[in-house]
């Protein structure tokens, strides 16, 4: 209980230190982007007194209204959900926008993150059980993939199978000319062929990692005194590997998949900009690229958010799993 | 595990050559330098090689801005790497951009060697509220998001200068750095030498630079090596977004314009492969260089491979079962 108290406060804290992050970024730094933004938002149309207030209880505001007073504001705005209206898409609210972006952005990235851990984990349990066998060999090769840039290498991905042998699109999220979005095959179909690029060039990039880092723990926990006495009670070497081996030599793996997790929306940027995939990443770039403030601070609150919770979640899933952790403090 | 190490550069020696005889072995690593073997002499190499480059290559090459009207053309006898769309030399832009690419990697790995040293090595050290308070701090930068953090902060200055851009990546990349220091300097802190000294009434400051921080000079050294890493694929990865420093040239720049030049549809490859492969030989040789730095902090790693232990003339059979024994 004590460690779960521990664990849920340290939380807290980080999430009032990056909300308060999110507040004091935009105040510290020269320019003036509440009249930027309310300017360009006069140009699509009226600017309700209103919006004018959200805006400047998110981005700070030139009038002599104490700093504190601004804070309050700027908490109360964002526990009822309010974080302005966006420029790049006028006239839609932020939180619109990024409940339009999100789920791509899960559903391609989450999803690649998932299969490359699930197989580097499978490839690494094998190699780790059996040294030397040219899966073992093949671990050098898959480490090299981890020393090249992802975006560079998703850039070579798309040049040679999109461009040179055009296997799959060169852009976008699904065929936006001949599917209507919604749930029919056709549709899905085509979300599924557009994301398969994409989704490569993360589990290319990623997979080594995984499978070295399983390997390893495989390899150090093949060598315990419990699994000797495994070996000599005469277990089958299936049942071995998998609930005595493997199951121990994971759990350093999940807490990696924990960070992992909870930087699939982080970085999607790079790779939504490689393959103009229309996620959260893209719609950040987007903002950045129109000076969309809001937009900006509202996507970059989301992903901390996401940052924060998949790393919660995972370590009171480790308590669980490990009761050593427990036990530790 | 206890260091004999005493105040040296572990990075590279100055020989470079890979070690013929025991005596010059044993001196290696009396001098705390690791010893040479294949992968070290590679990743010095490659990572001296594209030094060299980036240090002289602008001295030889041409104006890489300069225009011409050739446009987009392959690799040639005038322009050994092709030249981009408004037709500049890749080369002079690639000797420009490794200088860029790396005096970023230098900066940052310098700033992010003094903050983490600050926050992991001085909180540890302290201990008490001052650790509470230093690893609360390290814990929160952790989990904040970095490159977003650097996307946003840097869309609010029109105007980047390169200090700016390797502040910004500093501020986001040092926290990892930090815990592992402090992990390290936690266990040395409560050595039974190090409480001898403090009994002996030595100067807090003293026990912390002379007694730990030499025994701290490995970690750093791959810690920093890591923050060059690191800041290297961070600015690429700023800069191909196109958020990288007004007006500098970088690996990740190069990459920019090439992606928006539709070098890649217009399988211009001499545009857009030379950058990246740069990026990824350059990671790679710090990497290899990492992996001998650690085995001096980490001495079971040390003579476990077959070549080390082929190198101490063993039989294959005495091979196999040494094999068995270890593993």
């Amino acid at each position: 209980m004590h460690y779960l108290l521990r664990k849920v406060g340290f939380y807290v804290i980080a999430l009032w230190a990056a909300l308060t992050v999110n507040f004091i970024i935009p105040r510290l730094m020269p320019g003036d982007p509440v009249s930027l933004l309310i300017a360009k938002l006069g140009q699509r149309g009226p600017v309700t007194p209103e919006a004018r207030a959200s805006i400047e209880a998110l981005l700070g505001t030139d009038t002599d209204q104490p700093l504190l007073a601004q804070y309050i504001d700027y908490l109360g705005n964002l526990a009822v959900g309010d974080l302005g209206q966006s420029v790049a898409y006028f006239p839609a609210p932020v939180t619109s926008i990024i409940g339009q972006t999100l789920p791509w952005t899960i559903g391609l990235i989450g999803l690649a993150t998932v299969i490359s851990f699930l197989l580097g984990i499978g490839l690494g349990t094998i190699a780790g059980w059996k040294r030397g066998s040219w899966l073992d060999n093949l671990i050098p090769v898959t480490t090299m993939f981890q020393s090249v840039p992802y975006f560079w290498l998703a850039l070579i991905l798309l040049f040679a199978f999109g461009s040179r042998w055009q296997v799959f699109p060169l852009n976008g999220g699904y065929d936006i000319y001949d599917t209507v979005p919604g749930w029919n095959a056709e549709f899905i179909g085509s979300v599924l062929y557009y994301g398969t690029l994409p989704a490569l060039s993360i589990i290319v990039s990623s997979v080594g990692g995984w499978m070295l880092g399983m390997r390893n723990m495989m390899v150090s926990t093949l060598s315990e005194d419990y699994l000797l006495t495994a070996e000599a009670k005469g277990l089958r070497p299936g049942r071995m590997m998998r609930t005595y081996a493997a199951r121990n030599a994971i759990l350093p793996s999940i807490s990696g998949f924990a960070i992992s997790l909870g930087f699939v929306v982080a970085g999607s940027i790079v790779t939504e900009t490689v393959f103009s995939y229309p996620g959260i990443g893209s719609a950040l770039l987007e903002a950045v690229g129109s000076n969309d403030y809001a937009l900006m601070q509202g996507i970059f609150l989301v992903i901390t958010l996401s940052v924060l919770g998949a790393n919660l979640l995972v370590d009171l899933l480790y308590s669980v799993i490990d009761p050593r952790t427990r036990a530790r403090t | 595990m206890a260091l004999t190490t005493h105040a040296a550069e572990p990075v590279g020696g100055t020989g470079g050559l890979p070690a013929g005889s025991a005596a010059q072995r044993t001196r290696r690593r009396r001098l705390g330098l690791p010893p040479m073997t294949a992968k070290l002499a590679t990743g010095l190499i490659i990572s001296g090689a594209i030094l060299l480059f980036g240090l002289l290559g602008p001295f030889v090459v041409q104006d890489p801005t300069r225009v011409d009207d050739i446009g987009l053309t392959g690799p040639s006898s005038a322009h050994l790497m092709g030249t981009t769309q408004t037709g500049q030399d890749v080369l002079a832009q690639l000797a420009y951009a490794t200088r860029g690419s790396l005096t970023i990697g230098a900066i940052v790995g310098v700033l992010t060697l003094l903050l983490s040293g600050f926050f992991g090595v001085v909180g540890a050290y302290a201990g008490g509220w001052v650790d509470e308070v230093f690893s609360l701090f390290t814990n929160i930068m952790l989990v904040i998001p970095g490159l977003p953090l650097v996307i946003v902060i840097s869309s609010y200055v029109p105007d980047k200068s390169l200090w700016l851009v390797a502040l910004v990546l500093s501020l986001t990349g040092w926290a990892g750095s930090a815990r592992v220091l402090r992990g390290y300097t936690l266990s040395l802190r409560n050595r039974d030498y190090v409480l001898a000294s403090r009994v002996a009434g030595e100067k807090r400051w003293r026990i912390l630079t002379v007694e730990i921080l030499p025994n701290l000079i490995p970690l750093l050294a791959s810690q920093m090596v890591f923050a060059v890493i690191f800041a290297i694929l961070g600015e690429a990865g700023l800069s191909y977004l196109g958020l990288g420093a007004s007006g500098s040239i970088s690996w990740g720049t190069m990459l920019y314009y090439a992606q928006n030049g539709l070098a890649l549809r217009l399988g211009a490859w001499w545009w857009f492969v030379p950058p990246g492969l740069l990026l990824a030989l350059f990671g790679a040789a710090l990497s290899l260089i990492n992996f001998s730095i650690d085995e001096i902090i980490n001495p079971k790693l040390r003579n476990q491979t077959r070549a080390a232990r082929r190198s101490w003339l063993m039989s294959r059979k005495q091979l196999e079962t040494a094999k068995e024994a270890t593993l």
